[in-house]
């Protein structure tokens, strides 16, 4: 089975995050970049696949150069192959336009399973998995907290605000995972070391097939008009319990017609 | 006016707060039109959309609307713009309805917004994102605009629109067809209100202390009639199922009103629920930095404070 794992470098949430006040993109130089947490899990999931049903794991990524980082980390987790998606002329992509460019990508590389994590801790818009199925034209299967391929049949579950949706269709098909659907595991040393020689192709928009025009800011279907630094919440009232501090936090209620 | 189409959230033949809200939201951008995808309409519903300002409902409710993931509401709307040509389509910022939003970008060649908490004059979106730290002003630059709005961002207010019914024929195409729900598995949760939906939330984190314990959470949640929430502590630790979580890899949440007991507000977890209306925290360290976003604190052990409170609820209802 030919997986590609879809994974994002994001700023650290730890970090301060900012827009750049030039073109209100993501200040990818103001933070350290990480990997974004949900794509660990979608990398051990594609890791967890291929150790059952052999083939060959690819990580995808478009970003700029420092993103080569994010894709090490996923090759010494045990990743084959890397593609790396790099081109000025993608920075300040809406989801539409990066949708477009890794759909164009994926067509180039082939797969038979793409899986991605179900949202970034930047962007948070939660709407890839399904943009990519729809450009792609195969099954969605998103939200997953389980997987289960048989031959071509997969199934997987989805989770809902009632609980899950089991769902079924067949290969190719494009999965996103939840948080808590496996342990991603920590790259060994010799994860680490083996990384390092993995093979990393570099592909620009004229490789893929993308279509300029439709990609970076000025190719995006949404735009920033402004943005500004929220302001701190006004300062509340904390008191200190003295035995009567559930009494007081009622009279606060009380006061906001919340009881 | 121009028309705005509103997706309409519902559950077993009842629509979804978030509905009434977005109906509300939209009679200020122009004239609400509702679409009702899936089976489970009703005289009731129809009423209902239209006491809160809908000038039509368009009802699409045949079963195979909803037996495939997502693709064929999708559809269903798509044609409906293409038909209608309505100023926007809003839907709620939920994670189907955002994704039904994101295929429908692609369908019909329009910007989309995603969890907007605000909608102003020439469909400006307002956004809080990197946990709260920064308020977007944000517009599609293309196209038809799709907007998902987070639930809570508009108090309901009732107004009467025709609520004119409408049936659409509509045609699953196979390409639809290729994710198919076999089952739907409901997991027990009481008669809390959903957790992304509800006005007032209460959550626990590390100081709860056990599984056992949030039943202290559960009880203040239920003298308010309100959702439990909880930390990535708490739901890594075990205490409580990972559904529940609120954060950054979790739900999140803008309600009127939320408390936050024993968490103590890491980045992690600010990201889903900064833009709460009201905050209050109970927690033992006071220099826990939930206490820089709360309106009222209590620095204490919440197993003192919390039943304090629910009892004083009780007492006052």
């Amino acid at each position: 089975m030919n997986i590609v794992v879809c994974v994002k470098q994001v700023p650290d949430t730890a970090t301060e995050r900012k827009l750049r006040s030039d073109d209100k993109t993501i200040d990818r130089d103001a933070a350290d970049g990480v990997i974004n947490e949900l794509c660990e899990y979608a990398v051990e999931e594609a890791l967890r696949l291929k150790e059952a049903h052999g083939g060959e794991v690819t990580v995808l990524t478009m970003g700029p150069d420092k993103a080569s980082d994010t894709i090490r980390k996923a090759l010494a987790m045990g990743a084959d192959k890397a593609v790396h998606l790099v081109d000025d002329a993608l920075h300040g992509s809406d989801a539409l336009g990066t949708s477009y460019a890794l759909a164009q990508t994926l067509r180039k590389i082939g797969f038979d399973l793409v899986v991605l994590g179900s949202e970034s801790t930047d962007a948070r818009t939660g709407v890839l998995a399904a943009m990519l199925a729809e450009r792609l034209g195969v099954p969605q299967l998103t939200f997953a907290n389980k997987v289960e391929v048989d031959g071509s049949a997969i199934t997987v579950q989805r989770v809902t605000d009632y609980g899950y949706d089991r769902v079924e269709a067949s290969l190719p098909a494009v999965v996103s995972v939840v948080e808590k659907i496996n342990e991603p595991r920590y790259p060994s040393f010799k994860g680490i070391m083996a990384a390092k020689k993995k093979p990393v192709e570099k592909l620009g928009v004229a490789d893929a097939e993308i279509d300029a025009a439709q990609v970076g800011l000025a190719g995006s279907w949404s735009e920033v008009a402004d943005f500004a630094v929220a302001p701190p919440r006004a300062a509340g009232t904390v008191v200190k319990d003295e035995g009567d501090g559930g009494v007081k936090a009622a009279d606060f209620l009380a006061s906001k017609k919340f009881v | 006016m121009s028309e705005i189409l509103v997706l309409v959230e519902h559950v077993e033949g009842q629509v979804k707060k978030v509905t009434l809200e977005l109906l509300t939201l939209a009679r200020t951008l122009g004239t609400p039109s509702a679409v009702w995808a899936g089976p489970g309409y009703s005289a009731e519903a129809q009423a209902k959309l239209a006491e809160h300002g809908a000038e039509k409902v368009y009802v699409a409710d045949s079963a195979d609307i909803s037996d495939y993931v997502v693709a064929p509401k999708a559809e269903l709307l798509a044609q409906l713009v293409s038909e209608k040509s309505p100023a926007a389509v809003l839907v709620a910022a939920t994670a189907e309805a955002k994704e039904i939003a994101g295929r429908l970008a692609i369908k019909i060649d329009s910007g989309v917004l995603t969890d907007a908490v605000g909608v102003g004059d020439g469909l400006v979106a307002d956004q809080s994102i990197f946990g709260g730290g920064v308020n977007v002003h944000s517009r599609v630059t293309k196209g038809t605009p799709i907007i998902a709005v987070r639930p809570n961002a508009t108090p309901v207010e009732a107004a009467a629109g025709a609520g004119t019914e409408e049936r659409v024929s509509v045609t699953v195409s196979d390409a639809a067809r290729a994710a198919r729900v076999v089952e739907r598995v409901k997991e027990e949760k009481g008669a809390r209100p959903e957790l992304t939906e509800a006005a007032i939330v209460v959550s626990g984190g590390r100081g709860v202390g056990s599984a056992e314990n949030f039943a202290v959470i559960e009880r203040l949640a239920d003298s308010l009639g309100a959702a439990v929430g909880a930390s990535r502590a708490a739901t890594d630790a075990g205490w409580y199922p990972h559904q529940f979580q609120v954060g950054q890899t979790g739900k999140t949440v803008s309600p009127q009103l939320y408390i936050a007991a024993g968490i103590s507000g890491a980045i992690q977890h600010r990201a889903g629920m900064q833009t709460a209306k009201t905050i209050v925290a109970v927690n033992k360290d006071p220099e826990a930095p939930i206490f820089e976003l709360a309106d009222f604190g209590v620095v204490g052990d919440l197993h003192q404070v919390v039943p304090q409170l629910t009892d004083e609820i009780s007492k006052r209802k």
